[in-house]
């Protein structure tokens, strides 16, 4: 299978510098980005085996002694190319704050309880038909310095890789009706709205399992589509 | 109309999920179990080359380090073979990755031990200079920012067919310069994300 990366997909993504995102002000690049061919060294990318990651690295409640605080949810999907292709075996890998809104990282000082049980690190391959599955606790909002009384979405961190070093995705999760959208500047850096809604997994009652667990569903679609043959019959 | 999904900010938190063993200080406790997939260091028993350490800062606008930024390098083999394509005949250096993940530290430094990469094929049938493409992501960045690294005392730099594309006064900001009297090997890369010495980036 070959694939093209049209660069017209990436209309999708924020532009580099946001302002309303204050750190993107000296962290953006102010001069043209140069545009050279795709060549085998972007097209290329890592592969991941199976022993790169343990059985139990998908559920997040299970790294500790006893289960973390929270709300248990299922957060699951495929991870899919622009052609609705799955992509198989793909390291797929997250990071949260818990059920508090506080991350285990030192620079956190946001004064809200660290969860003895619960870390916030997962990461999965993808199975033969692109899917992944976490077993995690819903995160909380929390503030940061952006702006006066600046708040987060419920979010979890997403990194995934797919078929080349093109196809590189670090994303976010966000969870459907969160009433702190309007005021976010890193989910609002992405304009078009149709490709905002992308970003926020869709509430699944089918996957949801009674007396235990709230189930959200979320397709990632990476870069990347079929090459089309050229059209050679038109003369 | 294409409908993939956005890319959002790696944040400041992600080391602990993403570089956990990596020289970034974030775990007040340092006791923490999870297992790097991926680390700094590429070097396998079984790959064969010249051993080579890589060492530079990220710089914002200001000049400042940025100290929660984490960079991936992806690379071919001392003989130019990249390790990705699944099925075909296996390389006699099979664990060697070619990919390597290193989160900056407090003053913005960020470290690789590798092997040289060898040539590899570019356009027109011809090779390209050796080089490692390297990818940047931190708290501040919304999407990942790409460049690559050439080595300063490679003369195949002279007829590399990317190089050639960049503008002839910013082309120095792409070479990786070989320190004197280090064992191993070592050179230098900064990383400057934004101003007038501004490292070329690409749109790719």
């Amino acid at each position: 299978m070959s694939l093209i990366y049209p660069k017209e997909s990436l209309e999708a993504f924020p532009k580099h510098l946001s302002p309303e995102y204050r750190s993107t002000v000296k962290r953006s690049p102010s001069k043209p980005l140069v545009i050279v061919p795709h060549t085998l060294s972007e097209l290329s990318g890592p592969a991941f085996g199976h022993d790169a990651i343990q059985d139990t690295d998908n559920d997040l409640t299970k790294q500790h002694k006893g289960e973390p605080l929270g709300e248990r949810i299922i957060v699951h999907g495929q991870v899919l190319d622009e052609d609705k292709r799955p992509v198989p075996e793909t390291l797929v890998e997250i990071w949260q704050a818990n059920a508090c809104g506080r991350y285990v990282h030192i620079v956190d000082q946001h004064p809200a309880p660290l969860d003895p049980n619960f870390t916030g690190a997962g990461r999965t391959i993808t199975d033969k038909n692109g899917y992944y599955k976490f077993i995690t606790v819903k995160p909380g909002a929390y503030p940061w310095g952006n702006h006066h009384n600046a708040w987060r979405p419920n979010h979890i961190h997403f990194s995934v890789f797919g078929q080349s070093f093109l196809t590189r995705l670090v994303t976010q999760m966000y969870f459907p009706g969160d009433y702190l959208f309007p005021f976010d500047p890193i989910f609002n850096s992405v304009t078009d709205e149709k490709a905002r809604v992308r970003m926020i997994s869709s509430f699944d009652l089918e996957n949801t399992i009674p007396d235990w667990a709230l189930c959200f569903r979320w397709n990632i679609v990476l870069r990347g589509r079929e090459a089309t043959p050229l059209d050679t019959d038109k003369d | 109309m294409s409908e993939i999904t956005p890319s959002q900010t790696v944040g400041p938190f992600f080391a602990y999920g993403l570089a956990p063993k990596g020289r970034c200080q974030w775990d007040p406790n340092g006791h923490y179990s999870w297992k790097e997939t991926v680390g700094d260091n590429l070097i396998t028993p079984d790959a064969a080359g010249t051993k080579i350490h890589i060492e530079g800062r990220v710089l914002d606008g200001d000049g400042k380090p940025i100290n929660d930024a984490m960079i991936e390098i992806w690379q071919a083999d001392a003989q130019g073979r990249y390790a990705h394509a699944r099925g075909e005949k296996p390389r006699p250096n099979a664990k060697f990755t070619g990919f390597g993940r290193s989160a900056t530290d407090k003053d913005g430094v960020y470290s690789f031990d590798t092997i040289k990469p060898g040539a590899v094929p570019g356009p027109n049938g011809k090779q390209q200079a050796p080089h490692i493409v390297v990818c940047i992501f931190s708290r501040g960045m919304l999407r990942q920012i790409y460049t690559r690294l050439y080595f300063s005392d490679e003369k195949a730099n002279d007829a590399d067919q990317i190089l050639a594309l960049i503008p002839a006064d910013r082309r120095g900001t792409l070479i990786a310069h070989k320190q004197p009297g280090n064992s191993p090997v070592t050179y230098r890369f900064d990383i400057r994300v934004q101003g007038g010495d501004e490292t070329v980036f690409f749109d790719i």
